[in-house]
């Protein structure tokens, strides 16, 4: 029944056309402000991370709190190629992605063997372990003092449009692999891995399979975040506050376990963050912009405890109760 | 040989304040059955308010340990009651959601101290901070052996507590079957309370301890966390003597590690050892103390 109507469905229907086209605008709309356009970069790199998690924690049920280690790969292998051999690191956009999946594969081997909280603190340890790492060997990587690049563009339209394919790739390749029969596969081994395995289904091999696409994604991640921003150092891209865990709450925040959740989540992320950080947009005194991170972390408390699904997850729930459902609904 | 030696010993008397960090962790994990990612922060949360205790009002940290640990004790009982054990019934797609409760409530209290407390680092001057005794040709920090004993005989409080007391009994009668304990008349909501408002005071027992020692920053709290659950892990998760136990190979590793290896090691070591006994050695110390 549900997968019928799963397949009924276009592949990108009416709202999703409507969404990209908006997203193809908005930066038009916002052309006398590099800042706000800087902002929403910001934000398809979340939804890329977001989706990235969610394909693994939300479908699969492999919650990761390591996701930095793929993010942070993907952005040195970038770095190094051009601090070691001079080569432009858009070439590392390239092989940000396919070196975090083979770190991710050569890491799972560890850490899938791992269940339920032993996993999400095995991966949480593994990335603190490439921090540490990427930090002391300088010879490799030139340690705390980051690798820094001129970068390629002044305007910020060709980056938009890079990290809205990159956003909408993430975003589509999810749907699709959720709409295929792995997907159906992916769910039976989030709700019950023994089960799954006692139906004849090769757990190892799907739970690779979401590794691959999620890994591939925080590391292409991780490359652009090199190339736009042109520095990074192991303590930012490999940081367990600042890229794990917000990757967490973003997935958290939009809907764990639905297409469109981490990208709603990355919106209200960056939202909430730049309205406190830039304290109201001036309205508000000064000291309110060092509330930014507080007022996030309250959100999401607050969307644990009465909205679990987050906000997609919970979209019909929230229309209910602001009286947004249209009559002839109610009345069924 | 000196130098192995006074390596040995710091990394003792660390281990054992590391311990009770570890016994607490271990009492959550325990009995609620999840891994508090906010027990860094915990004890984040007691080390400023010994530091306000002692900077406004003069109050020696070992005292203020008094006045601190109460507090946390019911600060914990709020979070578990009002944040985490709503969570049990709800309905989610991820059985981790109060994991992921205590990352939030763990961010919230980071970012609380950071905008009340900014990101300065603050210590505590007393004066016994600087004194050194000798032992041979070991130098042994008078704040730090003092946290030594007055962490065992907090750790001993504490299984004397586990062991001999009726309240002791329910705790240890839920973390081993929550429904049976039920059907013997022990309120398991009431013990998941306690239990959490329990490992916190202990966690703040250990912030008091180490604010004599330690530097205090809101960054701490992460840190500890990281320990805290390497610590459990060690020993086996919901084991008390293997928390112990724990604490005392994770000090010495980290001395080691900091005095043999890198200083900038210091902290992968402990990582390290982490998923080692996590891939090859499931289930810890406890494998062997069975306790």
């Amino acid at each position: 029944m549900a997968d019928k109507q799963i397949k009924k469905e276009k592949f990108i229907n009416k709202t999703e056309w409507i969404i990209i086209l908006s997203a193809i605008v908005l930066p038009f709309l916002f052309s006398f402000s590099p800042y706000v356009q800087g902002l929403l970069i910001f934000v398809m790199i979340w939804v890329v991370l977001g989706s990235s998690w969610n394909l693994l924690a939300g479908f699969t049920g492999l919650v990761s709190f390591g996701h930095a280690a793929y993010f942070g790969i993907g952005a040195y292998a970038a770095g190094l190629l051009f601090l070691h051999f001079k080569i432009s690191p858009w070439w590392g956009l390239l092989l940000g992605g396919p070196v975090a999946v083979i770190v991710g594969y050569l890491l799972g081997i560890m850490v899938f063997r791992l269940r339920g909280p032993y996993f999400a603190l095995g991966t949480l340890a593994s990335a603190e372990i490439l921090r540490i790492i990427f930090g002391e060997e300088e010879w490799l990587t030139n340690g705390h003092n980051g690798i820094l690049y001129i970068t390629t563009w002044v305007t910020k339209y060709p980056y938009y449009f890079i990290a809205l394919a990159l956003a909408l790739g993430a975003v589509f390749s999810v749907k699709a692999v959720m709409r295929a029969k792995a997907g159906f596969y992916f769910l039976s081994i989030r709700e019950d891995e023994d089960a799954a395995q006692a139906l004849g289904i090769d757990t190892q091999r799907y739970k690779n399979i979401a590794t691959v696409i999620s890994t591939f994604w925080a590391g292409t991640a991780g490359a652009f975040y090199m190339i736009y921003m042109g520095f990074i150092d192991p303590e930012v891209v490999f940081s367990l506050h600042n890229i794990s865990i917000i990757t967490i709450l973003v997935g958290i925040i939009g809907g764990v376990g639905t297409i469109w959740g981490p990208a709603v989540g990355a919106v209200i992320m960056v939202l909430v963050q730049e309205i406190f950080r830039s304290a109201l947009f001036g309205l508000a005194p000064a000291w309110v912009s060092r509330l930014h991170a507080l007022a996030f972390g309250l959100l999401v408390i607050f969307v644990i405890l009465y909205l679990a699904g987050g906000v997609v997850g919970d979209w019909d729930l929230i229309r209910k109760k602001f009286g947004l459902t249209k009559k002839a609904e109610t009345a069924e | 040989m000196d130098m192995f030696l006074q390596t040995l010993v710091s990394g003792l008397l660390i281990g054992g304040l590391y311990a009770i960090i570890g016994i607490g962790m271990t009492l959550i994990m325990g009995v609620l059955g999840i891994i508090n990612l906010a027990h860094g922060q915990i004890l984040m949360v007691a080390m400023y308010i010994t530091w306000i205790l002692w900077q406004s009002f003069g109050i020696d940290p070992y005292l203020g340990m008094f006045i601190t640990v109460p507090i946390v004790f019911y600060f914990g009982q709020f979070l578990a009651k009002y944040l985490l054990h709503p969570l049990i019934e709800k309905d989610s797609i991820l059985p981790e959601n109060q994991v992921l409760m205590t990352v939030g409530i763990g961010m919230v209290l980071v970012e609380l101290a950071r905008s009340i407390f900014s990101s300065d680092y603050r210590s505590v001057q007393t004066g016994y901070t600087d004194v050194v005794w000798h032992l041979g040709k070991i130098s042994l920090s008078m704040p730090i052996v003092i946290d030594f004993f007055l962490a065992m005989l907090l750790t001993l409080g504490l299984f004397w507590l586990l062991m001999r007391t009726d309240l002791g009994r329910a705790i240890r009668a839920t973390a081993q079957d929550k429904e049976a304990a039920t059907l013997m008349g022990i309120s398991a909501k009431k013990i998941t309370i306690l239990t959490f408002g329990l490992g916190s005071a202990l966690t703040a027992a250990a912030g008091s301890l180490f604010l004599p020692i330690y530097y205090l920053y809101p960054d701490v709290g992460p840190l500890f966390t990281l320990k805290a659950f390497v610590i459990t892990i060690l020993g086996g998760l919901g084991s008390t003597v293997g928390a112990i136990a724990g604490g005392l190979v994770l000090g010495i590793a980290e001395t080691f590690g900091a005095t043999y290896f890198s200083m900038g090691y210091r902290d992968a070591v402990g990582l390290v050892i982490f998923l080692v006994v996590l891939i090859f050695f499931p289930g810890g110390l406890k494998r062997f103390t069975k306790v």
